[in-house]
């Protein structure tokens, strides 16, 4: 060998059926190319290895399948394991994890500006739904607010984030609902639950019943 | 079109998804079985190990960390099975002795005939290699795993999966020669 040493070599041998098989890193895979042009036995050798390898897959290629027989033998075993019992927790990991994992990244660029967008769309709309409240109401200043705290029951409300401003302002109207303040840190909003003040065991009632709807990621009573 | 990977699958069945395991078979199971039947050389029996190695699978898909690649792991779960096999057969012993006794046939009708033919030659010295050597030549040229994926298949270091590799195709050299074909190496 002209540019190497006896334990280079070897150590280049060595690697010499991974590189033929295509599994090597980038590293060793351009130390053996260079090796291979600047070592004629070197080469000579490689293609012993090249040999083998087409041969080895040949043989492998020539060994047939399985027969049917085992997929039935296995799904038999399987019928007859223990049912499993799912963790509600951890599927919701895994589906979130397997979500993410089956979009192309092109996906997902588009997936987290549509996101951004309805997040947005969905701010604007409550917003927007606030103020038409508020100017039905008539002119006030901002030092005078139009409801007060203690003049009713309220609620700290967060949507559901793929909730659409429709949808939460369907909510709102089906319940009787009026935005009274927010949004907050952590995306939450006070809403009125009744136009006066109502007994504890009463609100809970309420936000109970108002917990249970779709568009609702978390609710609680508040002052 | 976009398939789902083997690690997604492997987290469906650890959720008892049947279909995914299905799926799962049916992409991995021709080459774990010659895999399981290059070790043992019976067919029935490498079916027998095929369906275990799955029913494993089927069984410990919830600890699967994905630290190394869906098939690695089968290969893992299939080469305990066989040796398992081979223990009770009685074939412990994965040494080169085996090979040699097996290798002794140099100048049949059938050989001579073979070399006229170099590639079929080959093939036929692949078989008579021991098991060890099977293995290791198998999942280098085969089955295209990197160093450090046989190292993790066989549970042996990096470095001693390279030895063994050159020891695998030392021997295979000295079986062609017993052929009449001599390749100068090593």
């Amino acid at each position: 060998m002209n540019t190497a040493n006896d334990g280079e070599r070897r150590d280049i041998e060595d690697l010499l059926p991974w590189h033929a098989a295509g599994t090597l890193g980038r590293r060793d895979r351009e130390r053996v190319e260079a090796a291979l042009a600047d070592d004629p036995e070197l080469a000579r050798r490689y293609e012993l290895v090249r040999e083998e390898l087409a041969q080895t897959i040949h043989l492998n290629e020539s060994l047939g399948a399985p027969s049917p027989r085992v997929m039935e033998t296995l799904l038999a075993k399987i019928g007859a394991e223990p049912a499993r019992r799912r963790r509600a927790s951890i599927d919701l990991g895994a589906r979130v994890r397997e979500f993410f994992a089956n979009l192309s990244p092109r996906t997902l660029a588009w997936s987290a500006s549509a996101a951004a967008l309805a997040i947005m769309l969905q701010a604007g709309l409550i917003a927007g739904f606030m103020l038409k409240q508020k100017s039905a109401g008539g002119y006030e200043t901002a030092s005078a607010p139009a409801e007060t705290a203690g003049e009713g029951s309220y609620a700290l409300i967060r949507f559901q984030p793929q909730a659409s401003a429709a949808d939460i302002t369907q909510f709102l109207a089906a319940n009787k609902l009026s935005i009274a303040g927010g949004p907050s840190a952590g995306a939450l909003y006070r809403v009125r639950i009744a136009t006066t003040k109502l007994a504890s065991s009463d609100r809970d009632r309420i936000v109970k019943a108002l917990q249970a709807d779709r568009v609702v990621g978390f609710i609680a009573t508040t002052e | 079109m976009q398939t789902t990977s083997d690690e997604v699958l492997i987290g469906r069945i650890a959720g008892g998804d049947r279909l995914a395991m299905q799926v799962l078979y049916a992409r991995h199971h021709v080459r774990v079985y010659r895999f399981v039947l290059r070790l043992l050389r019976n067919e029935s029996t490498a079916e027998d190990v095929l369906s275990e190695v799955f029913l494993d699978v089927w069984r410990q898909a919830e600890k699967f960390e994905g630290r190394s690649a869906a098939a690695t792991w089968m290969l893992s779960i299939a080469r305990f099975k066989a040796l398992s096999v081979l223990r009770r057969q009685g074939e412990a012993e994965l040494d080169d002795e085996t090979a040699g006794a097996i290798a002794d046939h140099a100048d049949d009708p059938e050989s001579a005939l073979a070399k006229k033919d170099k590639g079929a030659v080959l093939r036929q010295c692949l078989t008579r290699l021991s098991a060890e050597h099977r293995e290791i030549i198998d999942l280098v040229y085969y089955h295209e795993k990197s160093v450090e994926e046989v190292a993790g298949i066989v549970g042996i270091p990096e470095a001693t999966v390279k030895t063994r590799m050159f020891y695998a195709r030392k021997k295979l050299s000295e079986l062609l020669k017993e052929r009449g074909i001599d390749r100068g190496w090593p």
